[in-house]
């Protein structure tokens, strides 16, 4: 994985040592909130319904062991000893303390992170496919091409104050594992003729007003592809809307601009800089792929021991296809039923940067989905893996089942939201688990957001939901049909809403409805696109 | 009642107003009446609170005041997911009343 070198370290100190000093000015009243608010935010400082909060970038979501540990060691240290992992494959921190906030950055520096950009109007922590570099159906590791990103849009003088927050994913298998085409900019690392390019998404998002990105270029050679990049934000930093915060994002100005014309301005921005030369050297990209060479795989058994009914399904469901057939990528989930999806504890943490450092060459994975990934373990290794993530509580078999829920922070947390989606989380995957329905069920993501932000990704749940103020109360909004994935689409609403009770049972009617209707191999979303919206709402409100 | 709510400076801690200072626990915010704006102004620009803000709130049967709006409930105790870590007093007055 890439490591910095003496300018990216010296930028990470000296941005802390900045920040404790703004921080002491604040404590000392020299700076009030409304100044000291965007420098805290650059900082990934929030303030929270009970606290500060810090949210720490993982860049596409890699890390190692040393840096887990770390993570574990700021939760003890200035935490309550846990920690969340978000939708953007990063970990927030829910009780920093102010006064302790620069110590805490200065900790991170030591291993090589930190918190810039993860909040405010700029472009944010690159996300990737959390399988990157083990996936057997990838073109290439797409961490490179992200690594490159990250240090293009690290401190861009251009792109510091932009009309709102920028998400770009990059990703290189025709599989899409990181909703690319939900983010402002989606990329796909592709391969045409022998030659690698990119193709470019720009647009798309959740939020208030989901959007699918349309495709703007099929191919861009690799050689141009930060250059066609600085173009699509170009465009959208003159011309994307600051006067109304709810319009700002890049979707609607590619929506009202339409995407033909969006286009046009790109290329002919393109056209313009390729003439100014503003590409990173190609020597650039070849020192950053150095540091993503694969590690040194062994042969080794491709099979294992199925006789422990608990280990074998374990197995069926959270390892994934390695490139290595001697190999398999582990999924750790961080889902038991009950539990609140995306919090580990420090204790979790440790026992996870051990298992990285012992059986997946020192390498970790945040993924989207708000679980953790060992991303190369040797066939041979799962069962002692699989052992010491069951004693961890880490061991749950439920990736893409229904316990394998997103949730935002909610009401529980989360200043800006309405409802609380934690509550819902545990109770459906509690009843699930009871009653033995999650393996009958199958694949089944559903998603929970506590306000229309958006930030548990609902409107690409198979099964959505969306929490809201009704008069005080929490109410929820039901929705079908949502995909992030290569078949994208944007769910549906039921119809009226439902309070808690009513929206955990109406989750499984809606699943009575597809076991009832489901032919042969069809998984949750297809039986939905087949027969469409109306057995389920004639089951919900008939 | 209107009652007046922030964050510690220092700590992000959830305060409220008690009529000579900032207290952790809701049971200590006192109606400020129409107050508020003097008081708020007052107690942000000496840093004993941030982002502080007033809301409506009311005293239950038992004595105890209970904001009116959800999300300040929340805000009293803690979160509703994580009881270990909430306030001190919320093994007093119960959780039956946040949501």
């Amino acid at each position: 994985m890439y490591r910095y070198d003496q300018y990216d370290q010296a930028m990470v100190d000296a941005r802390v040592e900045e920040f404790r000093d703004q921080a002491r000015r604040r404590l000392e009243g020299k700076l009030t909130e409304d100044q000291f608010k965007p420098l805290r935010l650059m900082n990934g400082l929030y303030l929270q319904l009970h606290a500060y909060m810090l949210r720490v970038a993982i860049p596409y979501g890699t890390l190692d062991a040393r840096q887990m540990e770390m993570l574990a060691d700021i939760a003890d240290k200035y935490d309550r000893g846990y920690g969340h992992f978000t939708t953007r494959q990063n970990i927030q921190y829910n009780w920093i303390k102010l006064e302790d906030c620069a110590d805490a950055l200065a900790d991170l520096a030591t291993v090589e992170m930190h918190a810039i950009q993860t909040s405010g109007n700029c472009i944010r922590n690159i996300s990737s496919d959390h399988f990157a570099g083990a996936a057997a159906d990838e073109v290439v590791d797409p961490r490179p091409y992200a690594e490159l990103m990250r240090q293009w849009s690290s401190f861009h003088p251009e792109f510091t104050y932009l009309p709102r927050k920028f998400k770009i994913a990059v990703i290189a298998s025709e599989k899409d594992r990181a909703a690319m085409r939900l983010h402002d900019i989606g990329v796909r690392i592709v391969k045409r003729d022998g030659e690698i390019g990119a193709e470019f998404y720009a647009g798309g998002g959740m939020g208030r007003t989901p959007m699918i990105a349309p495709l703007i270029r099929d191919f861009v050679p690799i050689d141009q592809f930060i250059t066609y990049a600085e173009a699509c934000l170009r465009v959208y930093n003159r011309y994307g809307r600051r006067d109304n915060k709810y319009k700002a994002r890049i979707k609607i100005l590619v929506h009202e601009l339409g995407a033909a014309e969006y286009i046009r301005q790109v290329e002919e921005e393109f056209a313009h800089l390729l003439s100014v030369g503003v590409e990173p050297p190609r020597e650039e990209l070849a020192r950053i792929t150095e540091y993503f060479a694969p590690p040194a795989f062994v042969d080794g058994p491709k099979a294992v021991d199925r006789s422990d009914p608990d280990f074998a399904l374990w197995v069926d469901r959270n390892t994934h296809r390695h490139k290595h057939d001697a190999y398999v990528s582990a999924v750790i989930s961080l889902k038991p039923a009950g539990g609140i999806p995306g919090d580990a504890t420090s204790e979790q943490m440790r026992v996870v940067a051990r298992l990285a450092r012992e059986y997946s060459f020192d390498e970790l994975r945040v993924m989207h989905t708000q679980n953790l990934l060992l991303p190369h373990v040797a066939i041979r290794d799962l069962p002692a893996v699989w052992q010491a993530l069951d004693e961890a509580g880490l061991g749950s078999p439920n990736m893409d089942t229904i316990e394998d829920i997103i949730a935002c922070p909610g009401l529980d947390y989360c200043s800006l939201a309405n409802a609380r989606s934690i509550p819902l989380a545990q109770r459906i995957s509690e009843r699930f688990a009871e009653t033995g329905r999650t393996e009958v069920v199958g694949e089944l993501k559903l998603k929970i957001s506590g306000c229309i932000n958006a930030c548990g990704h609902h409107h690409a749940g198979h099964i959505g939901i969306l929490g809201v103020d009704k008069k005080g109360k929490e109410n929820f909004q039901l929705s079908l049909g949502g995909s992030e994935a290569e078949d994208v689409s944007l769910a549906k609403i039921t119809g009226p809403g439902f309070d808690e009770d009513g929206v955990v049972a109406a989750v499984e009617k809606v699943t009575d409805v597809y076991l009832a209707q489901r032919s042969d191999g069809e998984r949750f979303l297809d039986t939905y696109r087949r027969i469409g919206m109306e057995p389920f709402k004639e089951a919900l409100y008939g | 009642m209107k009652i007046l709510t922030g964050n510690d400076l220092r700590s992000g801690a959830v305060t409220w107003w008690n009529g000579s200072g900032w207290s952790l626990f809701v049971d200590d915010a006192v109606d400020v009446g129409e107050d508020a704006e003097e008081i708020l102004a007052r107690e942000e620009a000496a840093r004993r609170v941030n982002v502080p803000y007033a809301i409506e709130a009311s005293i239950d049967a038992a004595g105890h005041v209970r904001p009116a709006h959800i999300k300040d409930r929340v805000r009293a105790l803690g979160p509703t997911v994580r009881r270990d870590l909430a306030v001190p007093t919320a093994q007093k007055t119960g959780w039956d009343w946040v949501i």
